[in-house]
């Protein structure tokens, strides 16, 4: 491999070369098949610390990245809270310069606030791994999505991948775009035009209010989530409604590529952004993508704890 | 002592002055000015090479006294003020508790004059508690000195109450200082709306949001005839809309800041708090527009909206932190490079958008002129002093600015006050 990793933290796929990218992507594949051993565990990160800092309740993600650290014998703390129960009394940098002090090798951040992550990397010397900040970046969940769709197409470069849903609050598609256009695929943004960001097509993407024109001739389907809360905030009239227009379900299905990938970054609202017999589908990858996610995590871990530069 | 300033360039553009000359200050006033004066007592001061300005006035400061004298007080807001090359400042009203009774107005001028380096005038809430309901005791304020009214910080949402409040201050000839922004539409923004706010993933604060509240302004100047002051206009739009305004004859007058036409939203990259700004720093496009706009005269009046705030409200997550950056001592520098340096507006404009149109709106009859009579206010500039922003440099309590490691050409190296030297390289008096 021609690049070796020199990053302290992984804050983001924006900044990543291509070749950043691919590192990780073949780190993974290597540490892949650990979690299907019948002793799941190698001392490739023993005697390491990782910290798991939660801000933003998270099942998937926080799971994901606590079995990818214990199959790797780190040692692992996992603080869970949230943001404004915090900012009552200490601040984000205080508190993460208590965890520094303990002499911690890797922290984990998930914040409901964009650039959280970038505040810490720049305040304390352990490296620093986002996991999702406000609707910013999730690296990692972009890099699991290229992982699974490399797995399947063997390819990522001129592939057409659409990502349906709220792209405005999204970090996964902000992720995915970031990803994906850096490796070559052409994608497609769809939803209601109240959740389209403004002058997203400036990253390279194409913009449809036509769920039909974005799954046809879609090789990846990538299918967001829609909160409720976006309803009373007036972006769409009724979750109804966004399920008749934007929903996946057989109907539409009909205008996809026969080998098709329909994935989704979870929790799954079924019967909203995907029907049931779409998500459990032939063509869905939903729990593969899950499974990747930890051997993806595994090489993030393992290669920010080779960096042996540290700034403080 | 008397103070003869030498072979200064001097721009007064009130006097049509913009030429080198000596000027004599006796006592508190400017005494003569003319080509090699003489004075035997005298202190002289060599000003060959520099520019020999009225003194500054900032129509848009928070001093945060009282309330947030961790932040800044009126000394300490001074000092900045005089590195910068203001002589006057004019306190925005929401402090804690805010300016919006009798009192408070008093206590500012009693306080600033002991403990303030500089002329500082206070500003009075249109509203109780700047809550937008009910209208202050206007004419009390008034009398108490306060130069103008505004809620700046929060808009008047309600437009029949600052209907109310344009015809009822007129019988002072009080400006309205107006702070547009139409709060639903900014709600939980933090910066532009834009490719910017896209990428980063943060609310955006669409334009939208300052043009709708500009508009409704203009039209309530033309309905009340009572005197609308713009405060920190940023977008192309509302400068075109003003634009439009004054050919109509609409009396109205607006003002931005250095930030606006030194910075876009992209300092906001890397989530730099420092550049969280409300309104929000926008495009390449509105910098050109607010530059053009300086020079047309459209835009009357450069002011800092110097918003001084602590380490803990700034040094947290984007979103958490507060709005503002500190402006008194980079305001000057930052106009002779971005203004005059690079072609847009030349020293008369440059002066009389921070001093002379200031007094004008503000009713200071003495100020904003070096004529034989005025009060002695007198700023000297450097261009040749080039200076670097450093966190331990700056007088200011807070450090919040963006500009931290900017080199800046230009300095204001003497700074007098009603005839009295109160800065001079570097040290105060």
């Amino acid at each position: 491999m021609a690049v070796s990793w020199k990053r302290k933290d992984l804050l983001g796929l924006e900044e990543l070369s291509k070749e950043e990218i691919e590192l990780i992507l073949e780190t993974a594949d290597s540490f892949r098949e650990i979690s299907l051993r019948p002793i799941k565990k190698v001392p490739t990160l023993r005697g390491k610390t990782v910290v798991l800092f939660f801000f933003e309740p998270s099942t998937r993600t926080r799971t994901s990245f606590e079995l990818a650290a214990k199959r790797m014998s780190a040692d692992l703390v996992n603080i869970q809270t949230n943001a404004s129960s915090l900012l009552k009394g200490e601040t984000l940098k205080d508190t993460a310069k208590n965890i520094e002090a303990m002499k911690v090798d890797i922290i984990v951040m998930r914040h409901s606030s964009s650039g959280a992550p970038h505040l810490l990397a720049k305040a304390v010397s352990p490296s620093i791994i986002n996991a999702g900040d406000g609707s910013h970046e999730h690296p990692t969940q972009g890099l699991l999505d290229l992982f699974t769709i490399k797995e399947h197409k063997k390819r990522i470069s001129g592939l057409n991948v659409s990502t349906i849903g709220d792209i405005m609050h999204s970090r996964v598609a902000r992720s995915n775009i970031w990803g994906l256009t850096k490796l070559g695929a052409n994608i497609t943004v769809c939803g209601p035009a109240t959740l389209i960001p403004p002058e997203i097509e400036r990253l390279g993407v194409k913009i449809t209010y036509d769920v039909k024109e974005a799954i046809e001739g879609a090789d990846v389907i990538n299918l967001l989530r829609i909160q409720l809360e976006r309803q009373s905030q007036n972006l769409f009239p009724s979750l109804r409604e966004y399920a008749m227009k934007f929903g996946l379900d057989s109907d539409k299905m009909k205008y996809a590529k026969k080998d098709v990938l329909i994935m989704h970054p979870g929790p799954i609202n079924r019967g909203v952004e995907i029907t049931p017999e779409v998500a459990d589908g032939p063509y869905s990858v939903i729990l593969e993508q899950v499974t990747n996610g930890i051997a993806v995590r595994m090489a993030v871990l393992y290669l920010v704890s080779g960096v042996k530069e540290r700034k403080g | 002592m008397d103070i003869l300033l030498k072979g200064g360039h001097i721009v007064d553009p009130i006097n049509k002055v913009d030429s080198s000359s000596d000027i004599l200050i006796k006592d508190e006033k400017i005494a003569k000015i003319g080509k090699s004066l003489k004075a035997n007592s005298a202190r002289i001061i060599d000003c060959d090479g520099k520019f020999v300005l009225p003194g500054l006035i900032d129509m848009h400061t928070h001093l945060r006294q009282p309330g947030r004298e961790d932040e800044e007080t009126f000394l300490t807001g001074s000092k900045a003020a005089l590195k910068g090359g203001f002589a006057s400042v004019l306190c925005m009203a929401n402090t804690n508790p805010p300016v919006d009774n009798k009192g408070v107005v008093e206590y500012i001028y009693t306080e600033s004059k002991r403990m303030g380096l500089i002329n500082i005038y206070a500003v009075g809430a249109v509203t109780k508690n700047l809550e937008g309901k009910e209208l202050t005791e206007i004419g009390q304020i008034f009398e108490a000195g306060a130069r103008a009214l505004s809620d700046d910080g929060k808009p008047i949402m309600n437009a029949q109450l600052l209907r109310c409040a344009l015809e009822y201050a007129k019988m002072f000839d009080l400006p309205i200082i107006s702070h547009c922004e139409d709060l639903n539409l900014s709600k939980d923004g933090v910066m532009n709306e834009g490719f910017i706010s896209t990428k980063l993933g943060l609310r955006g604060i669409p334009r939208a949001s300052e043009i709708v509240m500009v508009m409704r302004d203009i039209e309530l100047a033309e309905l009340t005839g009572g005197k609308v002051h713009i405060a920190h206009i940023t977008t192309w739009q509302a400068v075109e809309l003003i634009r439009q305004a004054k050919r109509k004859g609409i009396k109205v007058t607006c003002e931005t800041c250095p930030h606006y036409f030194a910075l876009t939203e992209e300092a906001v990259l890397g989530f730099d708090t420092n550049a969280k700004v409300n309104p929000p720093l926008r495009t390449k496009e509105d910098v050109e527009a607010i530059k053009k706009g300086l020079s047309d005269g459209t835009i009357d009046v450069i002011a800092t909206d110097h918003a001084p705030h602590s380490e803990e409200e700034k040094d947290v997550e984007f979103d958490s932190a507060v709005f503002g950056m500190v402006g008194l001592e980079t305001a000057l520098s930052l106009s002779f490079a971005e203004l005059i340096e690079k072609g847009p507006l030349n020293w008369k404009q440059l002066v009389e958008k921070m001093s002379v149109i200031p007094a004008k709106i503000l009713g200071l009859n003495n100020k904003g002129s070096l004529g034989i009579g005025a009060d002695a206010d007198v700023v000297v500039f450097d261009p040749k002093t080039s200076w670097v922003v450093e966190i331990k440099k700056l007088e200011s309590k807070s450090k919040n600015t963006p500009f931290i490691g900017k080199k800046l050409d230009g300095a204001v190296i003497l700074a007098v006050v009603g005839g009295r030297i109160r800065y001079e390289n570097g040290e105060f008096k």
